[in-house]
């Protein structure tokens, strides 16, 4: 298989590639490193007709240490996220959520932010990013805005990216016990995008694949204020969820995936803290 | 715009693949597997699934294990690509991870071969000594469909252990 025809163009610099967005219009799409959106041309899912490869943009492949918080470039790969030692000290959960992702060769190619622009509600760093209250640096054209996680994700494939815009930085804020972490993913196969999974951070819980976006599991977080325990916390975990069947699972297993997962997650977060 | 029209949307690109210099003009779209198979005529590396899913087509781009039709070709312009047919030595001295897939009976059919050997490769060089656990971790991104799994984490675990291996790489 191979992706229909489309106008290849290299951006070297942020501003490069936004003029190029900007030039071409909606039927150019960006691409990073390639490891969701190849896969979807191929099967004919996407057909941009033009291409902006971002891979000589290397001023967005960086983690910093901004204080209270980790400046991860855009265009930093699950590879290099997974194993900085300052990610895997200050927040272990986005660290072990991008060795989660995918497989060692996807890992060396697919980027944070690509997973995040790409807004797959299955994908693994969207709800990992999502119970970290991480902030997205976004630039286009008129200039540079931020957008909290909680409302970026808009629908399946659907973000508060408008055309032309790049996404250029996450901001993770560093998590006050950051060992209180659990990243839980159901399915069958390592490199299966999750059938559910779940990324726990204190008492923050978000959801993967339980509905058309990344979900925060308000109703377990607010029983877990109001002193639930654990258990039943975690029952409520499919509330105000809107989970899908599909050949791999159905809506009613995928509840009952979350309820499971959810409790176990807090269990670790709470055995590792 | 004809989607099926050739020489419409070409751009040059320059590979070392193997050491080698290989320049061409292809197609905007030409994936690095078919590149390096139709282009550089090094067909060692197989097409699998061609979904990102299998790793037959396992190469190293820049030393670091990739799916090759999963890039493409121009995104590789001027950087480094090794396949299979650049681990042995000149002399045609087998590569460390090479002859512990011989010693250990590392294959069956042999389709996944190439991109197991170019996985561990990858994975020796990031992890010189793992554990089982950590081989059996770092080939999640390769099925073989004979489902000889035991012996390529054996070949694995004893290039390990021999000395030199990641070496040449």
């Amino acid at each position: 298989m191979i992706p229909p025809s489309f106008t290849y163009a290299r951006a070297t610099s942020v501003d490069e590639a936004i003029a190029l967005a900007t030039e071409h219009g909606e039927d150019a799409k960006y691409l990073a490193g390639g490891q969701s959106l190849l896969p979807l041309m191929k099967l004919r899912f996407a057909a941009p007709t033009v291409l902006i490869d971002l891979g000589r943009v290397t001023e967005l492949s960086y983690i910093r240490d901004a204080g209270t918080y980790v400046a991860v470039g855009a265009l930093t790969r699950h590879h290099d996220v997974a194993t900085s030692e300052l990610l895997r000290s200050d927040i272990p959960l986005l660290a072990h959520t991008a060795e989660a992702v995918g497989d060692p060769q996807i890992r060396h190619r697919g980027t944070i932010g690509g997973s995040v622009a790409h807004a797959d509600a299955a994908a693994d760093l969207p709800a990992a990013l999502l119970a970290l209250d991480a902030t997205f640096v976004i630039r286009g054209e008129s200039g540079t805005r931020s957008v909290p996680a909680a409302g970026f994700f808009h629908g399946i494939f659907e973000t508060a990216l408008e055309p032309g815009e790049l996404l250029t930085e996450i901001q993770v804020p560093k998590p006050a016990t950051p060992a209180a972490w659990s990243f839980q993913k159901f399915n069958k196969r390592a490199i299966d995008f999750a059938m559910v999974g779940v990324a726990v951070q204190g008492t923050s819980v978000a959801l993967i694949n339980m509905g058309s976006t990344p979900l925060r599991a308000t109703a377990v977080e607010s029983a877990l204020a109001a002193g639930a325990s654990v258990a039943d916390a975690a029952a409520l975990a499919a509330e105000g969820t809107n989970a899908g069947s599909d050949i791999h699972a159905s809506k009613a297993y995928r509840e009952h995936l979350a309820r499971v997962l959810v409790r176990r997650a807090l269990e670790e977060a709470s055995a590792r803290s | 715009m004809d989607s099926d029209s050739e020489g419409e949307f070409e751009v040059k690109v320059e590979l070392t693949v193997n050491g080698k210099d290989v320049t061409a003009d292809v197609e905007d779209r030409t994936l690095l597997v078919h590149f390096l198979r139709d282009v550089a005529d090094l067909t060692a590396t197989n097409i699998g699934c061609d979904t990102t899913s299998c790793g037959a087509c396992t190469v190293l781009l820049d030393g670091e294990s990739v799916k090759s039709c999963t890039v493409l070709a121009a995104q590789a312009d001027g950087r480094a690509v090794t396949t299979l047919e650049g681990l042995a030595s000149d002399a045609g001295e087998m590569h460390p991870v090479q002859r512990a897939f011989h010693e250990e009976h590392g294959l069956q059919c042999g389709y996944c071969t190439p991109g197991m050997v170019m996985a561990i490769v990858s994975l020796l060089k990031e992890n010189p000594s793992p554990t089982e656990a950590e081989v059996r971790q770092g080939l999640e991104g390769n099925i073989c469909r004979c489902t000889g799994y035991h012996n390529i984490v054996r070949a694995a675990l004893s290039a390990a252990a021999s000395s030199g291996t990641g070496a040449s790489q």
